[in-house]
């Protein structure tokens, strides 16, 4: 036995009740973990980026769900400080069962990549996808889920737009796949110009624009210019900056990150109880023994940094179990495409910083709650121990 | 010199504001190999007593002197480490760690020294072969009977070796066989491993095992069957 192997076996002399807070705490670990990276991609620009600070988006004044004018890509293409205009739509689109949801714009192939050069698309598949009508790109990480491959007819289902005929089921083929700049992002791509030709209504209507701006210091002078453009027309439209437009969309929510840093704050504060009163159980209950101990030769600082260890296991080691657990679950929404279909997915690089923070929080937590019974360890006199 | 040696030591405690003078001016010497029985009533003083060889109490006044090392001026640590080396402590209700085995508990001792993993083993084996339980070191004090159990905490006192025992009324929690067994286990460490033993006791006929007999009253050592005293 060791100095370690003591500690662990005081963690464990209590099984259910170190079970308990264990398993208190590897479910706030996981919560934390789970709604904390989700909070950070509520509260900050992750789909906008550094590339996104010059571009613009313009989409229908009063309602997200209303089309605007596809002329207007022409008129705002126009304007001075406008290098590039190009145009989405939603398609509300599924792949073979409509739970099964997939994100799918028509775009213009010949300037969507061009103002959208963080997604990277070959040239060949560029190229297949301009000279394809019923052409679809998606990115890399679906094609894979789907074991699709280059030729395939790939049936997507429309929520929204049937077919002159009637039919809601669109069949495209598959000419290319993209990588997107983050994990998760799962949308397929298609030709306007065939979902124009095809759809049953809408023909002449986009969603939204996007527009690459010469430089980001005219962006409030173009959103007002563009704005007033069209403010007296039957299709009045808004325009902001990506990341603007992105929180606004966001923020159809609520505010989602107040209200789990509310959750959040409230589970760390019941924990921090819950955990504490675990420490001051298991220190009354052995303030003799710990006397024993230190009659024995155990020093003060010793047997104190031991009572500290046992606190920062007792937080830690749910809290890696809560943190891996988690990030798993995460990843595995993010390829599903669950989360991306209406809640951006967290990046990996915003999930490993939460799991570090939610780390260094179990370090702190354990410090926290370990702190008391140990500084009264080492300050406890041996006769007053065995008295207890 | 004696091997223990306490001079006018003086030992008071603070209740609220009532200072209780436990040990009054107490002088004391034993040589290495004694085995002393302390005796006296309650609150006489016995336990404090035995507490300032053991070195895990100071005097208020006076001088503690423990195999040539002065205590008094010894720092917190510093007496720990020497508690760790000097003395093996035996105490009224064992005092094991409920959730160790026997062996795990004999062996606590040895993780304040250099041994390695298994020569702490082999080393706490031998003290339990010594006191002849080996075949319950892998029992739970749970599992243990009280004599065994004491017999266990005789074994953890005797680990690392120390030349000095001290007993806090090691028999008085055990009936009359079990006693008999641990004051005989102790008579063997005096006789054959030369260790110096300083119990305190309530039992005569404990007493009796004992070479020199000591008695407390009110903080004053008053009769003693040789001559190892004068207050």
């Amino acid at each position: 036995m060791t100095g370690v192997g003591f500690v662990w076996k005081n963690l464990y002399r209590k099984k259910t009740r170190t079970f308990l807070t264990f398993f208190c705490l590897y479910i706030a670990f996981l919560l934390y973990v789970a709604l904390g990276s989700i909070a950070v991609v509520f509260s900050v620009d992750t789909l906008g980026g550094e590339l996104g600070a010059n571009r613009l988006q313009t989409s229908a004044k009063y309602s997200m769900i209303d089309d605007i004018p596809k002329r207007y890509v022409d008129e705002i293409s126009q304007l001075d400080g406008v290098e590039l205009v190009t145009h989405m739509s939603w398609f509300g689109g599924y792949y073979q069962e409509p739970s099964n949801m997939l994100v799918t714009f028509p775009v213009d192939p010949s300037t969507f990549f061009r103002v959208y050069p963080e997604y990277e698309i070959s040239d060949e598949h560029l190229t297949a996808f301009l000279e394809t009508r019923r052409g679809m790109v998606a990115p890399i990480s679906l094609v894979e889920q789907y074991q699709w491959k280059v030729g395939d007819i790939i049936p997507i289902g429309s929520q929204i737009y049937p077919q002159e005929d009637g039919n809601y089921v669109w069949e495209f083929e598959l000419v290319g796949s993209y990588t997107p700049d983050q994990d998760g992002q799962t949308a397929v791509l298609l030709q306007y110009d065939y979902f124009e030709e095809a759809t049953a209504f809408g023909k002449g209507a986009v969603g939204w624009l996007a527009i690459q701006i010469s430089d980001p210091q005219l962006a409030p002078e173009l959103s007002q210019q563009i704005d007033s453009m069209y403010i007296n027309s039957s299709d009045p439209v808004r325009t902001a900056t990506e990341s603007e437009s992105n929180r606004q969309f966001l923020a159809q929510y609520g505010n989602i990150t107040l209200m789990m840093s509310g959750i959040l704050l409230a589970v760390f504060f019941t924990i921090l109880l819950v955990c504490a009163n675990t420490m001051a159980q298991a220190f009354r209950e052995r303030i003799s023994e710990l006397g024993v101990l230190k009659t024995i030769g155990f020093n003060d600082y010793r047997l104190g940094l031991w009572m500290l260890s046992e606190a920062i296991w007792l937080s830690v080691i749910p809290a890696v179990f809560g943190v891996l657990i988690g990030m798993g679950v995460l990843f595995a929404l993010g390829s599903s495409g669950a989360t991306a279909m209406f809640v951006p997915t967290p990046p990996m690089s915003v999930v490993l910083s939460t799991a570090a923070s939610s780390l260094a929080l179990a370090l702190a937590l354990g410090v926290i709650v370990g702190a008391i019974p140990a500084l009264t360890t080492t300050r406890m006199s041996i006769v007053d121990a065995m008295h207890a | 010199m004696a091997f223990i040696e306490l001079i006018n030591v003086v030992k008071n405690y603070t209740k609220g504001s009532e200072v209780v003078h436990v040990l009054q001016d107490l002088n004391l010497s034993l040589n290495a190999g004694d085995f002393l029985a302390l005796m006296g009533p309650s609150g006489s003083g016995k336990s404090t007593l035995l507490n300032l060889i053991g070195g895990i109490d100071k005097p208020t006044a006076g001088r503690v002197i423990v195999g040539g090392a002065e205590l008094g001026g010894m720092s917190s640590s510093q007496l720990a480490k020497w508690r760790s080396e000097s003395i093996g402590f035996v105490f009224q209700f064992y005092n094991l760690l409920p959730f160790l085995t026997a062996q795990r508990n004999v062996e606590l001792p040895l993780l304040l020294t250099n041994l390695n993993g298994s020569q702490r083993k082999e080393n706490a084996m031998t003290a339990l072969r010594t006191v002849s339980l080996d075949d319950r070191a892998k029992h739970k004090p749970g599992q243990l009977s009280g004599g065994q159990q004491q017999r266990v905490a005789i074994a953890r006192a005797i680990v690392a070796d120390p030349q000095i025992l001290v007993c806090d009324e090691p028999t008085g929690d055990l009936d009359r066989q079990s006693a008999q067994e641990i004051l005989a286990l102790l008579e063997i460490l005096n006789d054959r491993f030369k260790k110096t033993i300083i119990m305190v006791t309530h039992d005569p006929l404990a007493a009796e095992h004992a070479k020199k007999v000591l008695h407390l009253d009110k903080g004053v050592l008053v009769e003693s069957t040789e001559e190892a005293v004068s207050a």
